[in-house]
């Protein structure tokens, strides 16, 4: 149920950002400006913003941004971060000691720096889609040392466990050994590290804008349409306001639904 | 540059309106106000203030020779009784008032202004207020004369010799950075919590015999949100707010419509200036866009400039015209008008130019397409929405503009070192109130010359002009020459358009309606300008 229930949640939402062309007749950056700040109407179903954009199509074309984009970026940390606490986990000894060291060193670097560098190396007319992709794979690159002490460790205790033992007394070895035989018993972990990253990830995204990367004006994503939240004080008056936050809610609970039932099939 | 890209503070303040906008009835001496600053203050050394918070603590602490008159814009005295300029600009003589007392009962002598006036000069403090101390022609002398007299010599002309020197916090020689001749003392201070100011029980003015101030303390509260410093201020928890936005003051309006003032324009101004300089990375056909007057006058055209008053500041604020806003009224060019939308108008400068429209692109002489970026600073919502407002308003001339945000370093660092920018959306926070201020801005030989600085000789004869104008007011200390130089300045400005200004925003303030005698004003700061008089209705 809660599988059919999580599927169903995120096809809305795919389908909703995919054919958002189609299901409102606004662009997501038209100004109707004798209508800014309007309350939701058959006209506009979620009301408009300050500059009379129509909210409905921005929460649409902004999830096209979130939810394609945020969970690439968590792919891609979790993909850096198996292989390097895979590797720190089966070699050990002065191996592992260096690659967790590099991951503490990694995670104590001063990232916003970098993240200033790349925006001041960026073309000045460099296109939205551009640079919020790059904003992404920087997401991506600097996010994986948490995950990857989290795989480290995991791999460190299954050394002896018995699984494990069994598989090499039945001659399996090597990168088979870890990649086949363990590194599917780590899905729970790294399902849970994935959801974890990708609101963190949205949210990042917004807060990039203030270094002026990310999604820029009038690009919507769910980030600066939660961004705007924060210095709103009429949420209560408004309350469709807290559409974006309610869509990101949906969308992590339906995923968090799906991975379970996926770890857990007996229950669903 | 730093001056006026910072958040710098204009030396304004004036003797308090006997009567007040707000007067409730049965006004009683006493009681403690309270109210928020956004950070702590980075210094209690008046001569080494520089940030908002500082700056406001030593009006509340220290005493001036001079003051603005809100109303007139016109100096007269505080701690001076009386004062005479020399030598056509170049020397300024006090009178001091008796019986002024420091708050621990010394009393104010000339000694104590010319170690003033020596502390702002003195290189190894590097005081922010020294600039107007320091020339290549010589020293600047101070001096104190017999009979409460002090003189101040400078080496050259010097037509602000009012501001510049009557403006300056006074300090007591015995070099306690903390003694003030003003109406409170700082009693407590912890970091990161509040400041406790309470009277100064030597304060000189009196008020019916009676002495000054009205308020018993003042509870600094350090609030570095504005949603929660106005929700203590609608909890009751403060009582004035010295600056609120739009939004803000909209929803108060309706929940508390006694407690909000619209001061009208405010000396803050937002604009967007086009890169001229040839020694910039400018690719040169959009120089040449850049560098035609038609150009920039069409685009000026194309701009809606209510649309950004009425959407990006909820109607509070005003078409811009110039640097000036028209609240200035000694120096704004009296008839002087924002440039007016006319897309009609905009389209025949650019035929003029060779532009012309192909289906909804605009297309130049070489069948480029006109397309250009604008920086802006990433962390200001008013400026993210302007440009939005900008790219959708050139659009219907066929112009594309990309929007790129940057951290205010880097956007400083472009604008001001290495020039890669196209065209440039920014503003000025209390913008200076006196032409001096805009001189490195205006000469074209300025630092500052924001469209294309350091020029060796003037580009343009317009700007030559310019230049002409500006020394013509900086070298004399008669307000008549310097008014009539600066008009030009303005309408050359206006007529050229290297700056398209576009709004004002005005001076917009809470305060709780029991406090008596608040006479809000476009000028930082804009309640406690009066600290001394506002005093509590009965409750």
């Amino acid at each position: 149920m809660i599988r059919i229930l999580a599927i169903s949640v995120l096809t809305v939402l795919a389908l909703s950002a995919l054919l958002a062309g189609f299901l409102t007749p606004y662009s997501y950056e038209a100004q109707d400006r004798e209508a800014p700040s309007m309350a939701p109407s058959t006209k506009h179903l979620l009301g408009t913003d300050e500059l009379g954009r129509d909210r409905f199509t921005r929460l649409l074309h902004g999830a096209r941004v979130s939810l394609l984009l945020a969970p690439a970026a968590a792919l891609l940390s979790l993909a850096i971060a198996v292989a390097i606490g895979l590797t720190a986990g089966v070699a050990g000894g002065p191996i592992e000691q260096t690659l967790s060291a590099s991951a503490d060193l990694f995670s104590s670097m001063p990232w916003l720096f970098l993240l200033l560098i790349v925006r001041a190396m960026l073309p000045l007319d460099v296109s939205a889609w551009a640079s919020v992709g790059i904003t992404f794979v920087l997401l991506g690159l600097l996010g994986w040392p948490g995950a990857m002490r989290v795989v480290r460790a995991s791999t460190t205790a299954a050394k002896s466990e018995g699984f494990l033992l069994q598989a090499r007394a039945m001659g399996i070895g090597g990168p088979r050994l870890w990649i086949r035989q363990f590194l599917p018993t780590l899905r729970p972990v790294l399902l849970a590290q994935f959801w974890i990253s990708i609101p963190l990830y949205i949210l990042t995204e917004a807060n990039l804008g203030i270094l002026g990367l990310g999604v820029s004006e009038p690009m919507p994503s769910w980030g600066n349409l939660l961004f705007e939240l924060s210095g709103h004080r009429e949420v209560v008056d408004s309350p469709w306001l807290l559409a974006p936050a309610a869509c990101l809610v949906a969308a992590l609970l339906a995923m968090q639904g799906l991975s379970k039932s996926e770890s857990n099939p007996a229950r669903t | 540059m730093t001056s006026l890209f910072a958040l710098f503070v204009v030396s304004l303040s004036t003797f308090a309106a006997e009567i007040s906008a707000t007067a409730p009835g049965n006004l009683q001496w006493g009681g403690e106000l309270r109210f928020a600053m956004r950070s702590d203050p980075k210094t209690f050394d008046p001569i080494l203030s520089a940030d908002q918070s500082s700056e406001l603590l030593v009006r509340l602490q220290h005493g001036r020779l001079l003051r603005v008159n809100r109303k007139t814009r016109k100096y007269e005295g505080d701690l001076a009784e009386s004062w005479k300029i020399l030598e056509q600009g170049r020397k300024i003589v006090f009178q001091l008032r008796k019986d002024i007392r420091f708050s621990d009962g010394s009393a104010l002598t000339a000694k104590d202004v010319v170690h003033t006036i020596r502390r702002v000069m003195d290189p190894s403090l590097n005081s922010p207020k020294s600039g107007a101390f320091r020339y290549e022609q010589g020293n600047v002398i101070a001096e104190a004369l017999a009979g409460d007299r002090v003189a101040v010599t400078f080496p050259v002309v010097v037509p602000s010799i009012e501001s510049e020197v009557g403006d300056l916090p006074m300090l007591s020689a015995k070099g306690d950075v903390k003694l003030g001749v003003g109406p409170f003392v700082l009693r407590e201070y912890k970091a990161a919590s509040h400041l406790k100011l309470v009277r100064n029980p030597y304060y000189w003015r009196l008020l019916s015999g009676r002495r000054l101030p009205q308020l018993d303390s003042l509870q600094i509260d350090i609030v570095a949100n504005a949603d929660m410093e106005l929700e203590r201020f609608r909890r009751g928890e403060i009582h004035l707010m010295e600056s609120i936005d739009a939004i803000s003051y909209d929803r108060l309006q309706k929940e508390m419509p006694r407690s909000v003032f619209d001061a009208g324009p405010s000396s803050d101004v937002e604009f967007l200036w086009f890169n001229q300089n040839p020694g910039s990375p400018l690719a040169p056909h959009k120089l040449a866009w850049f560098q035609s007057k038609h150009f920039r006058r069409a685009v000026s055209a194309a701009i809606r400039r209510d649309d950004i008053n009425r959407l990006v500041f909820q109607g509070r604020a005003t078409s811009s015209a110039g640097l000036m806003t028209p609240a200035n009224k000694a120096w704004f060019k009296a008839g002087l008008k924002p440039h007016a939308f006319d897309l009609v108008e905009a389209k025949r400068l650019l035929q003029q130019d060779g532009f012309r429209l192909q289906g909804d692109v605009l297309l130049d002489r070489s069948n480029r397409p006109v397309e250009f970026s604008v920086i802006t600073s990433a962390n200001s919502k008013a400026r993210s929405r302007m440009a939005s407002l900008l790219q959708q308003d050139l659009k219907q001339i066929g112009i594309k503009i990309t929007v790129a945000t940057f951290d205010m370093p880097s956007l400083i660092e472009r604008i001001s070192r290495s020039q890669n920018y196209e065209v440039c959306l920014f503003g000025f926070v209390n913008a200076g109130s006196d032409p001096m201020s805009f001189l490195n801005m205006l000469l074209s030989t300025g630092p500052q010359h924001m469209w294309n600085p350091g020029q060796k000789t003037p580009a343009t004869s317009w700007e030559a002009e310019i230049d002409k104008s500006m020394r013509a007011q900086s070298s004399t200390a008669d307000f008549k020459k310097r008014h009539h130089a600066f008009e030009r300045v303005q309408q050359i400005l206006n007529d050229e358009a290297p700056v398209l200004f576009l709004s004002h925003r005005n001076a917009l303030v809470a305060v709780a309606s029991s406090l008596g005698n608040a006479d809000p004003s476009v000028d930082f700061p804009r309640v406690l300008w009066n600290a001394d008089r506002l005093v509590w209705s009965a409750r």
